[in-house]
């Protein structure tokens, strides 16, 4: 027996609300708080770039659960409501407005914040796509826009590009990598994914990063980038990656290097767990502390802390096999596995010509992850290759 | 227990199949295809998890 009556769960996207889910699942009939700065009921997220900003569903289409379900976990549901602290020692969260909530355990979900170019603060016509309100304010702003720039080419950044070239304007791509998405699929990948962008009329400018904005009064109007050039632009969109939503844990006593930093069972301090974005653990397969951003992991690290959070001595680490995934134009990319940056790309069925093939990335002969270009259900079946390798 | 799903949330990561593969496999595009819409009992923790795990929120179980 755990002896828990009282759990806090900080952040109620996926990652809160799947811990408060797989706690009920184990049988948990205490007290679960779980805290939201948002207002909305849970959401996802992966529809904000995609169906969200373009409109093909409405925003409620990317709810979690449906109403019922959500109630029937009987949770003490705190929408809108923000944390500011955690006293481990006193079992307690701070909310917003001087309340606190008493707890036994907590679990830290709050995610990431989306970093900002400072030379563009303030500007009005400049965006970022993290929550629902975000994406709202972008898609209404597209609307009206012929032109914008989407600064920041890694996943969240080109699907912003493809979405909002797929709904009219005109598109340019920036970011200081060679090619899109480079870091985190390399740059064989990458060269595919700008030839992608190209194709729809995208134009792809790598290898430059900004220099300084085009303000009129308090308005963008597009980016002087640092090759010299002036891009003229209605609006701008920054993906210029995120930090850890750690910041209201100072004072806490907790290690916050990049994340909340656990150990293999995702336990920062006795009582205090941290799960998805902002959860930087042990992971003993890879062999050091690692962070992932994403979905699929979000889900599956609830689960696993929920597990912990009851199983007391009989805690299991955490060693998860990641998936990633990308859906761009007509094009689905996935990945199994954990990419190195110096890891060597195979193809290894089809071909770029094919319009669908797999790919392998490997280290030193060691296939340390698969990708997938348009071929779900083969990838499935490589993913053998790296959970052999990764036990071998 | 009775599964549904919507094929058009569908996002083809197969995180269903890996789950409950009793239950769940792939269509040839990567669409997901419920093997067993009414599958036993004892699948049930499987389904769960497949419910849990599907990162496009497109399985859940009807109302009983």
């Amino acid at each position: 027996m755990s002896g828990l009556r009282r759990i806090a769960i900080v952040g109620a996207s996926v990652g809160g609300l799947t811990t408060a889910e797989s706690l009920r699942r184990r049988g948990f009939d205490g007290v679960i708080s779980l805290i939201g700065e948002e207002v909305h009921p849970p959401y996802d997220r992966p529809p904000l770039s995609k169906q969200v900003l373009s409109g093909k569903w409405t925003p409620d289409r990317a709810s979690l659960r449906r109403a019922a379900d959500i109630a029937a976990l009987e949770l003490d549901l705190r929408t809108g409501t923000r944390a500011t602290g955690l006293r481990p020692g006193l079992r307690q969260v701070e909310l917003d407005g001087g309340q606190a909530v008493e707890c036994d355990a907590a679990v830290i979900a709050t995610g990431l914040r989306p970093r900002q170019l400072p030379m563009l603060r303030g500007l009005v016509g400049v965006h970022v796509v993290r929550t629902i309100d975000d994406t709202l304010a972008l898609r209404a702003a597209v609307l009206e826009a012929e032109r914008l720039i989407v600064v920041g080419a890694g996943f969240l950044g080109t699907e912003i590009a493809a979405t909002i070239r797929e709904m009219g304007p005109r598109v340019t791509l920036v970011d200081l990598v060679p090619e899109p998405v480079t870091l985190q699929l390399g740059h064989e990948m990458g060269r595919l994914v700008a030839q992608l962008h190209r194709d729809h009329g995208v134009d792809v400018r790598m290898g430059v990063g900004v220099a300084e904005p085009i303000v009129d009064i308090n308005r963008i109007r597009g980016l002087v980038l640092t090759d010299g050039s002036r891009v003229p632009a209605d609006l701008v969109v920054t993906a210029v990656g995120s930090v850890p939503a750690t910041q209201w844990l100072r004072g806490a006593g907790l290690d916050l290097t990049d994340g909340l930093v656990c150990d293999a069972m995702c336990r920062a301090s006795p009582g205090v767990y941290a799960v998805g974005d902002v959860a930087r653990w042990l992971h003993a397969n890879v062999g050091g502390h690692i962070r992932i951003e994403q979905r699929t992991n979000a889900a599956e690290q609830a689960q696993a802390v929920a597990r912990n959070l009851l199983a007391g001595s009989g805690a299991r680490p955490y060693a998860p096999l990641n998936f990633a995934w990308t859906d761009q134009y007509d094009v689905k990319i996935q990945m199994y596995g954990h990419r190195r940056a110096d890891a060597t790309f195979a193809l290894i069925e089809g071909s770029p010509r094919d319009g669908r093939f797999v790919g392998a990335y490997l280290d030193g002969g060691q296939v340390t992850a698969v990708v997938g270009w348009n071929s779900p259900k083969s990838l499935l079946r490589h993913r053998e290759l790296v959970r052999a390798a990764a036990a071998a | 227990m009775r599964i549904e799903i919507d094929e058009d949330k569908c996002t083809m990561a197969g995180q269903c199949v890996l789950a409950a593969p009793n239950v769940f496999d792939q269509r040839d595009d990567g669409v997901v295809a419920v093997l067993d819409a009414e599958p036993p009992e004892s699948e049930r923790t499987a389904v769960e998890d497949a419910i849990i795990r599907c990162p496009a929120v497109a399985i859940w179980l009807a109302a009983e």
